[in-house]
């Protein structure tokens, strides 16, 4: 008897496999339902269900001290994308082209920020700010940022870079463009989808973090995850499920669309 | 001609000169300060250091002075080192066993779902992590939804004592890190030609037989990439132990982070940096072994798993 061909009927039916992972879902998913779910809760204790409102959303919306964190995590992360996207197109263009030892040395320079755990990179970056003289707050976290930003910001670039047929090019030389003007109009144009797609990965990269901003957020000068740290720390109220609610809502977006766009075309 | 015509739109090395200078002052010359004022002694006041060379740091790994003024062996440092080991060691585990069927799983399905259910895997690891960590301080609460079903269903009379706790801390670890356990091994699945697997089982192997000896070896670098990605973040994590462990179950990252807030011992901090920096080192070493050739395009290829 002749079984079904294609993705392997062998492993296909493996038992348990199915369950195991319906479970794995559940676990990945369940916890950020609860968070959302009790952002409406009307009980001041948040794990104790009293009936439903939408009082801690107007709340926080309405706290002024919230605004101007959530102010302070935007003009991070803008300024933040922006440049690690620059930089991030100089080494997606540029990487290939590297000899060995070179390309060695940029890799570990680029991946070693989504290795080495993040606490160190906070501190070393502290440490190195407070030795230069370079002050505390929403300035040194953007500088920060945009480090750490650049693998994300880079990674659909280079997916996006491999996909251009060599050929393009070469038509192109062929009908005389120099290499400059090949890249402008040529590389650029059919890069635009990664750009973006990297950029909305920088953005949340940056709007979701934590560590760093902790370390280096000066006083007065915190950011938005910096600030419910801080809430959770002092009394935990539905208050702060209603703004980790926003900020899931913000990363499942522009998650989404980066991956719309990336899929495209492709 | 031919040459520049092979050259053309293949990239300008240049161009990565601003990038490779703006990750060697923000990536590379942190970690030379670390190790520069693990060196150094401790400022009397304020923050910062004193500029006077110094093994003190490192001293203070090992010994302390006790009340009386006696200089003596002091394993609380090394206990910690030892703790952070264990609880990365057990969120490796437990993630692997997570994600090696959840990967073989979708790598199983057809193309369209592959693509679809993949995302899904992705999608929390893009979310904030101080919020999934935030997740478990309400589930695993004393009224948190664990207990107050069991209470209220009468299985037990008074909360299960979850929170602060090393099971939550490593439950916050594992929650963070699955992700990146499952897509480096579903990364190197994919590539796997399942009809090996098929053959396997035409010739009359079992099941488990074709896993064990055909499956697993051949998602063996996705494995080593997870582990890479899950195990050296999990030992120098912070939140987990931060918020669920309730100083009960102090990791490196903590006592890394008190050095440089309250206790104001740069120095310190800075010496457990340069540990956690040697670990990390010691451990790309030994998965490099373990994978036989480590490479730059290995991990791109499982971080591009990711978008």
């Amino acid at each position: 008897m002749r079984k079904q061909s294609g993705t392997g009927t062998g492993l296909k039916n493996f038992p348990l496999f199915a369950t195991m992972s319906v479970m794995v879902f559940l676990f990945l998913y369940i916890p950020l339902l609860v968070v959302v779910g009790y952002s409406f809760n009307s009980n001041r204790v948040v794990t104790v269900w009293e009936g439903f409102t939408l009082d801690w959303y107007v709340e926080v919306l309405g706290n002024d001290d919230i605004q101007r964190a959530l102010f302070n995590s935007l003009r991070v992360a803008v300024v933040a994308t922006f440049f690690s996207v620059l930089i991030a197109l100089g080494l997606a263009i540029g990487l290939q082209r590297l000899a060995r030892a070179g390309s060695t040395f940029a890799w570990a320079l680029i991946g070693s920020p989504l290795i080495i755990p993040e606490i160190v990179f906070a501190i070393g970056t502290l440490a190195l700010f407070v030795q230069v003289g370079v002050p505390l707050g929403l300035t040194g976290i953007t500088l920060a940022h945009i480090a750490f930003c650049t693998p994300f910001a880079l990674l659909p670039l280079r997916a996006r870079l491999r996909s251009i047929d060599i050929a393009v090019y070469e038509s192109a030389a062929d009908l005389g463009a120099n290499e400059w003007r090949i890249f402008r109009r040529i590389t650029l144009p059919l890069l635009a989808p990664g750009v973006m797609a990297g950029a909305l990965l920088a953005f949340i990269i940056s709007l979701d973090d934590f560590i760093v901003s902790y370390f280096l957020s000066g006083p007065g000068a915190t950011t938005l995850p910096v600030y419910i740290f801080g809430m959770i720390r002092n009394a935990i109220t539905p208050g702060v499920n209603a703004l980790s609610t926003l900020l899931l809502l913000a990363s499942i977006v522009f998650v989404s669309i980066s991956y719309v766009i990336t899929r495209r075309k492709r | 001609m031919g040459n520049a015509r092979d050259r053309v739109g293949r990239g300008n090395a240049w161009a990565t000169m601003p990038g490779l200078l703006y990750l060697s002052l923000l990536v590379l010359a942190p970690l030379l300060v670390i190790v520069v004022y693990s060196f150094l002694s401790r400022a009397k006041l304020g923050v910062g250091v004193k500029w006077e060379f110094s093994t003190q740091a490192y001293a203070d790994l090992f010994f302390s002075e006790s009340l009386s003024g006696v200089r003596g062996f002091d394993p609380t440092y090394l206990q910690i080192i030892l703790n952070s080991f264990w609880f990365a060691l057990v969120t490796l585990i437990v993630t692997l066993v997570l994600a090696v069927p959840i990967a073989l799983w979708i790598a199983t399905r057809p193309p369209r779902w592959r693509t679809l259910l993949i995302f899904l895997v992705t999608i929390p690891f893009w979310t904030s992590l101080l919020i999934r960590t935030y997740a478990f301080l309400i589930i695993l609460n004393d009224n948190g939804p664990i207990n107050s079903t069991l209470v209220g269903s009468g299985f037990i009379d008074q909360a299960l004592p979850l929170l602060y706790t090393p099971f939550a801390t490593v439950m916050g670890l594992v929650y963070a890190f699955l992700p990146f356990m499952i897509l480096p091994i579903y990364a190197s699945a994919e590539r796997f030609d399942f009809r090996l697997a098929e053959a396997a089982y035409d010739l009359g192997a079992a099941k488990i037989t074709v896993l064990r000896r055909i499956v697993l070896p051949s998602i063996r670098p996705g494995i080593i990439a997870g582990a890479l990605l899950v195990f050296i973040p999990a030992l120098g994590s912070f939140l987990a132990p931060e918020l669920l462990g309730g100083g009960k179950t102090t990791m490196i990252a903590n006592v890394i982070a008190s050095q440089f807030g309250a206790s104001r011992n740069w120095p310190f901090g800075a010496a457990l940096s340069v540990m956690l920096l040697v670990i990390t080192l010691l451990v790309l070493l030994f998965l490099a072994h373990l994978a036989r050739r480590t490479n730059k395009s290995g991990l791109e290829s499982n971080m591009e798993a990711l978008i």
